[in-house]
């Protein structure tokens, strides 16, 4: 009776057809180039994807409370680039400082748009885009105009995405960080009572006030926990590219915010998954992984990305509507 | 309370913003000094003071009825304008045209657009013709798209120049040119000859698919491959990484997945270089890259050896075209040169230049050929820029 | 208010001017002239008719996307999609003046491509009403850009300026006043009409505030929601066709930006994202704020790297200023009750 029920609410997840979707796409795309599934390229798909990664997450607690941050690529510059002046001015410091550091400024940023948002009552999307401009704008002006080049980074930080040791030697430190957080995040989303009123306020921000739920402290949380993750990403990003431009992350917003909805994420409020949020990403990792290997003509992979988005956002609908009317089935029956 | 707390902290953020952005703007925003023609020193002193934000004052009686056209007699000032903000290669060309017009004394105007687009440029031109400035250099973002408002400019007797990425033969009266198109074609040819050792399959990563000096480049080079010599060499692809790292490091190891014969990436741009170096160094690949870079940020991959990805690469020197650029305006507004093709003049310590016919129809000065960077002479270039 | 003795009318009179006060347009019309004496004392060639006439057509070409954007936003939704609309219609723009049809023709298949972009916008947004219009747009600006580069790869094209009344439409001028300012000062009145005097700009009130209680006093929602994001189609349309008098040519990677910098100016204007509130005079006021902030600045060539910063920061303050100071208004109402 159990394992019935088990299998039926599996089938029936959204989860699942975004498995079967991804698994179709795998399979076309190892079909017409058979060098995509091979541990290295699945390697590189992850360490480079770690950013979207990582923040597909944070974006999704922003959402789940019906908010929305824009301005994650800004405070993905930022960050990135005051701890890299940083690291270029005391290049003694070994790379974790440098993380604190980058972590410690998006955090900050994170929580002065949830300050602004929850308190000064501005709507998020006003209060992120202003923040779009000013992080940037002071990313460029921190720097100087000037990049952190790649001799200027000291060899531990830039080692640091190459690195295994983290992985006991056999993964990338990027993939096993990426790992943590997704589990840290389930459990916390899953089994703490603060991640069950992070959906409580997303539901319902009345009937969670009124049960006494501080709603404004979640949001501010909920956009630090954001901030957080997007510092520890521009640490990431540095650390990867070996370099830090004031331009860094740019449009990189779009492409979180994405995933997050392409993994069934509601910007409604209340709705969305850990492991959906994971399908999401990787699928738009996927997406843009895949299509200069199979070929595609440069000019057509833009048009192709945004009708992936369509399609997936409205399979996801209508899926939604069949889980719907199953389920009032059940109730009729 | 709190709130209150808030909202006073914010207005006070906000307004230490904008005094910040007054006070700034004399030092980076636009530095003045005297003028060539009617100097009074203590005027420019006062500009460059607290008083930042009026560039001339001097000018002013003589300009109050001024819709631009009078400035040549009184206060002249000169305009540099550039891709976007926040990229060091910008900079330094800055630095260079600035150099030139302190040492004369001119008033120099520093326009940084937030983003590398036309509609951007646009509005800074017309914000330099209200102000009635004496010329505009400019490297423009898109060649066409900026015509209307060049010519509007020009009829309005601003001289127009442009640098480092032509805008079209009609919206400018001089072009300078950091080294030929056919050398740059050329050189990057006989690059891609020397390290294939004269044949196999190489790829372009260029930046986005419209930026036009990379296209003219690719052009150029494709040409050249057309001669006998290169008969050898296969070009596999011209892959696009948009000047973006993320997406320059995943078409990177697109190539390398697609083409396991590949011996050598050759990337005509700033950002694409780095991104392939550094993908090709992490992978211990056997594929060579060279094309154009900035020395700094290529410093950790140019080597001889197999552990690095890079046995040269070329780049001009940045610094110096905005020099030269700050001469051309210089001469364009006391009208020695006019822009003629045949025309010469002296800048500085450049030396003579000649004007001479631009494969688009206009004008140009060429800087001179592309400079190498071995990994001889890497260490010490990399710190200048 | 105040206890309510006989003296009814000084009791009314401050209460009165303290609402105006608290009135969002008043608010922007204080800003507004606080903006220009700024930019007249910092820069000596800021007050001149020719100059800010002149000054207008730096951002009135992407203005008209605002009007419409307005309506959107007092519906309470969002299209960020028009950005890219704007380069797809250029791009058609382009393509059919280039393949020899008249500019005339060429400008209609503009409006055309804009409106079925807008249209597509709505038809998935009405029979998915589910789904949140950001991420359809989010898509579909990807899809439109995308197109844009299919049709013209990494091609320009150009050569309208041959058009001599094209040409004009960006930069010819009545007297001191630019065409496009005329033009935009007929739409914006059209627009401001139809907000605020029609059963249609009530309708849009209606389902901003409430849409499941519009639905059930027989407003056809979905109808005019389809109408707005066409309409918002058609005007990126609109700007496309100044966009492409004003560059002379088009490319697939123009405006981009255009929706976030259409979207503030309507919320600075006092239309909030919630859907519902707002006034039409205060949009096209936040239009000119920011246009003549960013001139102002731009004539003493602040960095633009610092004005971003500058921006953004208005824009946070101003939308946030006034709810914290109504909200102590009210507390204060409330203890003396």
């Amino acid at each position: 009776m159990k394992k019935k029920f088990n299998l039926k609410s599996i089938t029936s997840s959204r989860e699942t057809s975004l498995v079967i979707v991804l698994v179709l796409l795998c399979g076309f795309v190892q079909f017409r180039n058979s060098a995509f599934l091979t541990p290295g390229m699945i390697e590189n798909l992850f360490k480079n994807y770690a950013v979207t990664m990582i923040m597909a997450l944070g974006m999704m607690c922003v959402l789940l409370i019906g908010g929305i941050d824009i301005a994650v690529g800004s405070t993905l510059g930022f960050s990135g680039m005051c701890a890299s002046l940083f690291l270029r001015d005391h290049t003694q410091m070994p790379a974790i400082v440098i993380f604190l550091i980058s972590i410690a400024i998006g955090t900050i940023c994170g929580a002065l748009i949830g300050l602004v948002i929850s308190y000064g009552k501005v709507p998020p999307i006003i209060a992120t885009l202003g923040g779009m401009y000013v992080f940037r704008g002071l990313a460029y002006l921190v720097a100087k105009n000037e990049w952190v080049s790649a001799y200027q980074f000291t060899d531990g930080y830039k080692d640091f995405a190459q690195s295994k040791y983290l992985g006991f030697g056999l993964v990338n430190n990027l993939i096993i960080i990426t790992i943590l957080i997704y589990i840290l995040f389930f459990i916390f989303f899953k089994w703490t009572t603060l991640g069950r009123k992070i959906y409580a306020v997303g539901s319902n921000a009345e009937a969670a006030e009124v049960s006494g739920i501080k709603i404004h402290r979640i949001k501010i949380m909920c956009y630090a926990i954001l901030g957080f993750l997007t510092g520890l990403c521009g640490a990431i990003y540095t650390s990867l590219y070996a370099s830090a431009q004031g331009d860094m992350g740019t449009g990189l917003e779009m492409d979180v915010i994405a995933a997050c909805v392409v993994g069934g994420v509601s910007l409604n409020g209340g709705r969305g998954s850990v492991a959906g949020v994971f399908l999401g990403a990787l699928t738009m990792a996927i997406v843009g992984r895949a299509l200069p290997l199979i070929g595609v003509s440069q000019f057509w992979q833009t048009a192709i990305k945004g009708l992936i988005i369509i399609v997936a956002v409205i399979l996801n609908v209508l899926a939604q509507r069949a889980i719907d009317k199953n389920n009032l089935k059940g109730r009729e029956m | 309370m709190k709130k209150k707390l808030l909202s006073a902290i914010l207005c006070a953020a906000m307004l230490a913003s904008v005094l910040a952005g007054c006070g700034g703007n004399g030092g980076s925003g636009s530095s003045t000094g005297g003028d060539a023609n009617a100097p009074a020193a203590d005027e420019g002193e006062a500009n460059a003071g607290d008083d930042a934000s009026s560039p001339s004052d001097a000018g002013d009686d003589a300009e109050a009825s001024s819709d631009g056209k009078e400035s040549s007699g009184g206060d002249a000032s000169y305009a540099i304008l550039v891709k976007s903000a926040g990229n060091p290669y910008n900079k330094k060309m800055i630095e260079g045209f600035q150099e030139v017009m302190d040492a004369q004394g001119a008033t120099c105007v520093v326009k940084e657009p937030e983003e590398a687009s036309a509609e951007a440029q646009i509005k800074m031109i017309n914000e330099l013709v209200a102000q009635g400035i004496s010329s505009i250099a400019i490297a423009g973002n898109d060649a066409d798209a900026l015509q209307p408002a060049l010519e509007e400019a020009m009829n309005q007797g601003i001289k127009v120049c442009c640098m480092d990425s032509a805008v079209n033969a009609d919206s400018r009266q001089l072009f300078v040119n950091q080294a030929g198109i056919e050398i740059i074609g050329e050189t990057l040819m006989e690059a891609v000859y020397d390290i294939t050792g004269g044949e196999g399959q190489w790829a372009i990563l260029s930046a986005t698919s419209q930026a036009t000096n990379q296209n003219a480049w690719i052009d150029a080079m494709k040409q050249v491959m057309e001669d006998e010599k290169y008969a050898g060499l296969e070009l596999v692809e011209v892959a696009y990484g948009d000047d973006e790292y993320q997406k320059s490091v995943d078409q990177t190891q697109a190539l390398l997945t697609n083409y396991p014969d590949l011996k050598v990436i050759c990337a005509p741009t700033t950002v694409g270089i780095m991104a392939a170096a550094k993908v090709l160094q992490d992978e211990s690949s056997s594929v060579k890259l060279t094309g154009l870079g900035l020395p700094s940020e290529m410093a950790d991959y140019i080597g001889a050896d197999d552990t690095h990805s890079c046995p040269y690469m070329y780049l001009w020197n940045p610094i110096d075209i905005g020099r030269l650029t700050a001469y051309v305006s210089l001469a364009l507004v006391d009208g020695s040169i006019t822009g003629a093709s045949g025309e010469t003049f002296t800048a500085g310590d450049l030396g003579e230049y000649t004007i001479s016919e631009a494969a688009d129809g206009g004008t140009e000065v060429v800087l001179g050929p592309p400079f190498a960077f071995t990994p001889d002479n890497i260490e010490e270039w990399k710190n200048v820029y | 208010m105040a206890t309510k003795s006989g003296r009814v009318i000084s009791a009314e009179k401050p209460f009165r001017w303290k609402q105006a006060l608290l009135k969002w347009e008043v608010f922007l019309v204080i800003i507004f002239i606080a903006v220009n004496i700024m930019n007249a004392c910092i820069s000596p060639y800021y007050m001149s008719v020719n100059g800010l006439f002149t000054a207008t057509s730096s951002f009135l070409e992407k203005s008209f996307i605002v009007l419409p954007m307005a309506y959107v936003l007092l519906l309470g939704e969002i299209d960020i999609s028009v950005g890219a609309t704007v380069a797809l219609s250029a791009c058609m723009l382009g393509i059919s003046f280039n393949a020899g049809m008249p500019m005339g023709a060429a400008v209609l298949i503009c409006l055309l491509t804009g409106s079925l972009c807008g249209a597509l916008n709505g038809l998935i947004l009405t029979k998915f009403q589910e789904l949140a219009p950001m991420i359809v747009t989010l898509g579909t600006q990807i899809l439109f850009r995308g197109i844009a580069e299919i049709l013209l790869t990494d091609q320009a094209t150009g050569g309208f300026t041959k058009v001599a009344w094209f040409k004009n439409l960006y930069w010819g001028k009545v007297g001191p006043v630019p065409i496009m300012f005329l033009i935009f000062a007929v739409c914006a009145a059209v627009f401001g009409v139809i907000m605020h005097c029609t059963t249609f700009g009530r309708r849009m009130y209606a389902i901003g505030s409430n849409p499941l209680a519009a639905k059930y006093s027989g407003i056809h929602v979905q109808k005019i929601r389809f109408i707005i994001y066409t309409i918002t189609g058609t005007f990126s349309a609109v700007t496309a066709i100044f966009l492409a008098s004003g560059m002379g040519s088009a490319r697939s990677n123009i405006a981009s930006g255009y929706e976030l910098e259409a979207i503030s100016m309507a919320v600075l204007g006092g239309i909030l994202t919630d859907g519902g509130k707002g006034n039409f005079p205060g949009a096209i006021l936040a239009i000119f704020i920011l246009g003549f902030l960013r001139y102002g600045l731009g004539l003493v060539n602040v960095a633009s790297q610092l004005m971003m910063v500058i921006i953004g920061l208005l824009l946070i303050v101003v939308v946030m200023v006034p709810n914290l100071n109504l909200g102590r208004i009210f507390k204060k109402k409330e203890t003396k009750a």
